[in-house]
Parts: C-alpha cells; sequence; structure tokens
C-alpha cells in the first residue's frame, strides 16, 4: 500500500521515469503548447476576437451618449412600452444599455456592415446573450466595453441576459434586427 | 501539559487512528453528509424547475434554493469532508498523534457557525445572490459574514493540519518522506490558504460594504479576486480527490505511484500554477487586455492542465501495473475485466476518474480558452462542465472514500451492500448524463442561472430550439437519476453510521488523558523496492493505460478543434 506509506526507496527521486509516464509527459506537454499557441494564432488569423477596448465610465455619461444616438436614428418604435428601434450608420458607435431588467434601445443593424457597438450595465452585472449566435459578453457596470461587429445573416436576433441580475432576471430580453 | 496519546490499530487495514483526530474527523464527516442531505433536496428543486415541462418553484424560490444549493454543496459538504481528509492524511497514515486537538475543535464550530449563520441568511429569502454574490449586488451582512467565519475555521484546521506534520517529523513516527497521499493533501492546504486569503481580501471588504462602512465595491475588481477564491477553492478539490484515488489505489490494490517522481511533480505543478489561472473565468470582461487573458489562462492553466493528465495516467497507471503483478497479464485489458467492478470502493473511483477526465477536463479546457470563451460564457454548459468535475469527479471520489471509512473510521458494518454496489453506476452515471446534456444545451445558448427560457409573458421573448427544451428535460431526468443515487449514498452512510452494528476491535478500550499516556507507535520498516516488474507489453508496464490515454488525447483534440470550427461561423468580432 505504497500510496499512504512512505516511498520504499529513501532517494525516491533518482528512480528512474517509467516509459509509459514519460511518453505521456512528453505528448502531452505538445498538446498543452499547441492549446497556447492557438490563442495567439487566433489573433492573427481568426476573426473572432473579444475587443481590449474598454473606458471607465458613469452611467450618466454613458446614457446621455446613448440618449443623443437615440435621437438622431429612431426610426420606429416597438411594443406598448413604446421602445425605440434604432437604426444607426455602419462604422458608427452603437450605444447599448443594459439595466435591470431590459435592453435599450433595439438595434436595427446591416449585414456585412461593420459597428462599434458599447456595452455597458447601468446598475449591476448583466450578460449580453446574442441568440442563436451565440456570442456571450459579460456586461459591467462602470466600464463602456467597445466590440467592432459585423453581423453576417440578415434576420431577427434576441439578447437576453445571462448573468443573475435579480428577481427578474429571466425577463430581461431584447430583439436586434440585422437588415 | 500531558501529551494525549490514544491509538487504536484498525484489525481489517493496519490503520492506526488518534482517538481525538478519530473524533474530528467523524465530527466532520457527518457535517459534510448533513450539508449534501440539503444541498441534495435543494438540487431537487433546482432541478425540476429548470424542467420547463415541470418549473416546480416560483422565481423567488428557484434562486433562493440555487444560492443555497451552490453553498451548501460547493463549500459546506466539500470542506468539511476535504479537513476530516487532511486530518486522515496527517495523522492515520503518518501513525502521528493529531496536533493541537482542541483548536481543531475551535476551528470546527466556526465552521459550523458560519455554515448556520451564511444558510439563515439565505433562507431569511434576503441574500438570493447566488454563490458568486457579484457586487453590486448586495446579500444580507450575515451572508459574508458567515462565509468568513466558516473560512476561519477552515483555516485553523489548514494549519492543525500543517502542525500535525512538523509533530510527525519531529517525533519520527514515519521513515524518509511523507506518502504520496500526504503528498497531495499537502498541495490542497497550500491551495486552501491561497484561497481562504483571497476569499478574505474580497469578502472582507464586502461584508463592511453591506453594513455601510465601504462606500463602493468595483465589479470588476470584484470578479478579478473574488475567482482567485471561488476558483482556487475547485482546485482544492482536484488535489484532494487526486489524493483520494491514488489512496483507493493504493487501498483496493495494494498499487504503488509507478514513479514518485511524476507523481509528485504533477502536485508541485498544480501548487505552482492551478490558482493563477482563474483568470479565465474573466475571458469574457471588458476592461483586461488579451495579453493578460491569454498569459494567465495559458501558462498557467496549461501546466495544471498538464498535471491533471499525468495524475490520469498515473492512477489507472498504478492499477494496471499492481492488477498485472497478480497476474492479470493477458492482453490490454484483462486488467481492467477483471477489477473488482462490484465493489463500490472502487467502482465509484474508477467512474469519477473517467468522468472527471472525459467531461469535465476536456470541457474545461476549452471553455477556458480565450476566444472559445464567447460561444460558452454564462450559459449552461458552465454548471455542465462544472458538475462533472466536482461532483462525478471530487463528490463521488469522497463518496467512495466513505464506503471505506464506513468500517474502519467509524467501526460500523455497511448496511445495504447490495444498493452500494450499484449506487456509484447510479450517482455517476446519471450525474455524468446530466453534465452531458447541460453542456448540449449551452452549446444551444441556453444561460445558467435563469428561471424560465420560455420567456413567458414577456415582449420580446427569444424562441429556443426545440432541441435545448429537450436537452433540458434530458437533463432533469439524468438529475433525477443523480438525486435518487444521492440519496440512496445518505441512506447507507446515515443507517450504518448510527444503526448498523458495531465492528468490535480487539484491544481497544477508550482511555482518558489523566490515565496515563500510552507510548508513540514504532514506525513501519520501509520494505525494499522491486521496481522493474516483468510485466506488461512491448517494453510498456501499463499498455493498456496509454491506449485508454491515447483514446482520451483524440477526444479531446477532435473536440477543441471542433469548437474552434463553430467559432469561425459566428459574427466577426474585435
Amino acid at each position: 500500500m505504497s500510496a499512504i506509506l512512505p516511498p520504499e526507496d529513501r532517494v525516491w527521486w533518482k528512480q528512474p521515469l517509467d516509459r509509459v509516464e514519460g511518453t505521456w509527459v512528453v505528448i502531452a506537454l505538445i498538446w498543452c503548447l499547441i492549446m497556447f499557441f492557438m490563442m495567439p494564432y487566433w489573433h492573427v488569423f481568426g476573426k473572432q476576437n473579444l475587443a481590449n477596448e474598454a473606458y471607465r465610465t458613469t452611467p450618466e455619461v454613458y446614457m446621455k451618449k446613448a440618449q443623443d444616438m437615440v435621437d438622431k436614428f429612431t426610426v420606429r418604435t416597438e411594443t406598448d412600452q413604446k421602445i425605440p428601434v434604432v437604426a444607426p450608420p455602419a462604422g458608427s458607435d452603437v450605444y447599448l444599455v443594459a439595466r435591470l431588467w431590459s435592453w435599450w434601445p433595439i438595434l436595427e443593424l446591416e449585414a456585412g456592415k461593420s459597428y462599434r457597438i458599447h456595452l455597458m450595465s447601468m446598475d449591476w452585472l448583466h450578460g449580453f446573450s446574442l441568440q442563436p449566435e451565440n456570442i456571450n459578453i459579460q456586461v459591467h457596470p462602470g466600464y463602456d466595453h467597445v466590440l467592432t461587429v459585423q453581423p453576417t445573416r440578415a434576420g431577427t436576433y434576441s439578447i437576453i441576459c445571462n448573468e443573475y441580475c435579480g428577481i427578474n432576471h429571466h425577463t430581461m430580453s431584447s430583439k436586434l434586427y440585422v437588415k | 501539559m500531558a501529551v494525549n496519546r490514544m491509538f487504536r490499530t484498525c484489525p481489517s487495514t493496519g490503520l492506526l487512528f488518534h482517538e481525538p483526530a478519530e473524533k474530528l474527523m467523524k465530527a466532520h464527516a457527518v457535517a459534510a453528509v448533513v450539508s449534501l442531505l440539503v444541498g441534495g433536496i435543494l438540487a431537487l428543486g433546482v432541478t425540476l424547475t429548470r424542467w420547463q415541462a415541470v418549473h416546480l418553484l416560483s422565481p423567488d424560490w428557484f434562486y433562493l434554493f440555487l444560492t443555497a444549493h451552490g453553498v451548501d454543496m460547493l463549500v459546506l459538504w466539500i470542506i468539511f469532508f476535504e479537513i476530516a481528509i487532511l486530518y486522515f492524511a496527517s495523522s492515520t497514515l503518518l501513525r502521528c498523534r493529531l496536533a493541537t486537538p482542541g483548536l481543531a475543535w475551535v476551528g470546527f464550530w466556526l465552521m459550523i457557525l458560519g455554515a448556520i449563520m451564511n444558510n439563515y441568511a439565505i433562507f431569511s429569502g434576503t441574500s438570493s445572490v447566488m454563490f458568486t454574490s457579484y457586487a453590486p449586488m448586495g446579500a444580507h451582512p450575515a451572508f459574508y459574514l458567515g462565509l468568513i467565519l466558516f473560512a476561519v475555521g477552515a483555516l485553523i484546521g489548514c494549519f492543525v493540519f500543517l502542525g500535525t506534520l512538523v509533530v510527525a517529523k519531529a517525533e519520527r513516527t514515519y521513515n524518509g518522506s511523507i506518502p504520496l497521499v500526504t503528498f497531495g493533501a499537502v498541495t490542497a492546504c497550500i491551495i486552501a490558504v491561497f484561497t481562504i486569503a483571497s476569499g478574505a481580501i474580497i469578502l472582507i471588504p464586502t461584508f463592511l460594504w453591506s453594513v455601510g462602512l465601504v462606500e463602493h465595491i468595483d465589479s470588476l475588481m470584484y470578479r478579478t479576486v473574488w475567482w482567485g477564491f471561488g476558483h482556487s477553492s475547485q482546485q482544492i478539490n482536484v488535489a484532494a480527490h487526486v489524493s483520494v484515488w491514488y489512496a483507493i489505489a493504493a487501498i483496493v490494490f495494494g498499487a504503488k505511484p509507478m514513479s514518485e517522481k511524476v507523481s509528485r511533480g504533477a502536485f508541485l505543478l498544480y501548487i505552482l500554477f492551478l490558482q493563477l489561472a482563474s483568470a479565465h473565468h474573466l475571458l469574457a470582461d471588458p476592461g483586461l487586455t488579451s495579453n493578460w487573458k491569454i498569459f494567465n489562462t495559458s501558462y498557467a492553466m496549461y501546466l495544471a492542465v498538464l498535471a491533471s493528465m499525468v495524475h490520469g495516467l498515473t492512477v489507472p497507471g498504478a492499477i494496471e501495473v499492481a492488477q498485472r503483478e497478480k497476474g492479470y497479464n493477458r492482453g490490454l485489458f484483462e486488467w481492467l475485466r477483471k477489477a473488482p467492478w462490484g465493489n463500490p470502493v472502487f467502482a465509484g473511483m474508477f467512474i469519477s476518474l473517467i468522468g472527471f477526465g472525459f467531461l469535465g477536463g476536456i470541457s474545461g479546457v476549452m471553455m477556458g480558452t480565450e476566444q472559445l470563451n464567447l460561444i460558452i460564457h454564462n450559459t449552461i454548459y458552465v454548471p455542465g462542465h462544472f458538475h462533472a468535475t466536482v461532483v462525478v469527479g471530487t463528490t463521488l471520489a469522497f463518496m467512495s472514500l466513505t464506503y471505506f471509512l464506513i468500517p474502519v473510521l467509524f467501526r460500523r458494518k455497511m448496511l445495504f451492500p447490495k444498493l452500494a454496489q450499484w449506487q456509484p453506476y447510479l450517482f455517476g452515471l446519471g450525474m455524468s448524463a446530466f453534465a452531458l446534456f447541460m453542456m448540449g444545451a449551452g452549446t444551444l445558448g441556453v444561460p445558467r442561472r435563469h428561471w424560465d427560457i420560455s420567456f413567458a409573458g414577456n415582449a420580446m421573448p427569444y424562441e429556443f430550439p426545440g432541441a435545448a427544451w429537450l436537452m433540458m428535460a434530458l437533463t432533469a431526468l439524468a438529475g433525477l437519476a443523480a438525486v435518487v443515487g444521492g440519496a440512496i449514498y445518505l441512506l447507507i452512510t446515515v443507517g450504518s453510521v448510527f444503526f448498523a452494528p458495531r465492528v468490535d476491535v480487539p484491544d481497544f478500550k477508550h482511555v482518558r488523558a489523566a490515565e496515563g499516556i500510552a507510548p508513540a507507535p514504532a514506525p513501519v520498516a520501509a520494505a525494499i523496492a522491486a521496481h522493474h516488474p516483468n510485466v506488461g507489453m512491448a517494453g510498456f508496464v501499463a499498455p493498456g493505460t496509454l491506449v485508454l490515454a491515447m483514446v482520451f488525447l483524440i477526444s479531446f483534440i477532435l473536440y477543441y478543434f471542433v469548437n474552434w470550427k463553430y467559432l469561425s461561423t459566428v459574427w466577426p468580432l474585435s
């Protein structure tokens, strides 16, 4: 019962490496290195990387920018609550507000164009989850996170919250249109 | 001060128990099992609510149950059991008295007090903030204070363990180096001290914030430091359950490590690198650069992954060598076919090993890749992953060890032995299926910690595909199987410990310290090693294990690149 007894050899560190173990350690190490190189590789050659661009700001400042955008680019309103649907020009800054318990406003984007989408929470943590694309990003209060996004296919998408944010967390969902 | 040295030798295993240590182990094990019972009832509520066809609880109760389930299982059940393991790996395996049993009891009662306080805060309905309690969402101050007291108690347990190592060394109760299992327990203890320190750094300010003494807790700072606690605590589990695997391999088969150097080196990698890997929880967060994310999830995490891959080979490898030496030397897999599959100690341990590696390990590394995290973060894939690691891996390993401890530590006959034979299969396979279906649902975007994926009554609902609903229903069915398996474990353990006939130990009687001091037991003489057993095939002593490891590696590689392929189809982001 050796694993629960002191090693039989007092100088156990000089015991030669077993062939099975040696082979496996080398293979496993190579595989770990490959997994490491995949991340920088994707930064250079892949198209899906999370932006490093983020700014500290306050809810008031962020909300004002969002309101300015909504005032300029609203095309219609939806639902009983008259949530504005905003169609900002390609390449522009698009502000999405996360708060208890809604996403605001509704965005309408064009396929094949890219947009600088800003994400920030007004209160607690939220989770931006775009379905059915299944892109998931953490949304913090006080951190304006800027992603350059290029929708590929036209359709009606949903944004749901996937970070628990209190009792009505499961009601926090919105739409995103791609034309 | 009189040194209390009361020992008994277990007649069936030859293990030596120090009586005060034995009492502490029993107390911690009982507290662990009670937590498992509470957590298991909560699990039933959670899983029946996420099955949309049943949708058992109201949202406030669901979020309350989920918070309590996280704390009671992930913290209380596991850490109570781990402290028992620390005492076993030090006092029992080193055949030495436990250092400062009185202080150890202080630690125990602090843990109990903290556990009750935290659960009180949750069940009062004021702290449904989930196990992670992300600020700026606030809980009742008792929620944080309970966790802090519990952590202080656990920290005392860690230092009693370290003190016991010092006692054993000073009193020369063993020769040479400490056993591998104790080495693994030292690893767990060192990681635990780091974990508790991180917990203190974040929970103390958060507690002060909850009572109004600190003005602001930054959400990103909270997540960064909290995961130094939240993830590292899972690494305590990994180090502990890997030690339990080695212990069970030694107990059931008399297996010895293939080489001490490799196994201990792998534990050392855990100490050096595992904690830093907690950065992989922040891969989808703003404000941290890609360089930071890659650095922390690559060199740190992959060296720890390497260590787990090594243990994943050396544990079954050691069993294979032991079996081959017993004569099961034919073909690649005779050793495995002839293994005692009807012995729950072995069956549970082996299912734990396979489930942890194939389900928990592969999914964990995939999620921990910076870009791949985008298609996984906060979906129900994440609980799928950690139910494979912490339930199939840790909990099942601890359950298997319990079947060994009932006669040895509690000195009771095990009740319902037939039921016990089936328990690891029902629980292990049920839980594996549960984890797998959750991962399936997560791949389809189903969020974790979500009361209603039908978005009933919502002005802008999202309709999940039918496959996602099917996955969630299957998750619930598998979850029910696992809950039944867990209930059988509780029935056998509680029944045996409290109601089964005693196992008589010859020459054992309780001695009070005042009645005199027994001499310290003599150390066991080290046997002469025979290192090159004449077994195996093609120059490999454990060829079957190597083949299994290759199957694992190929599954790993395929699954890893399938996910890159999937990522390449989503919207370009930069």
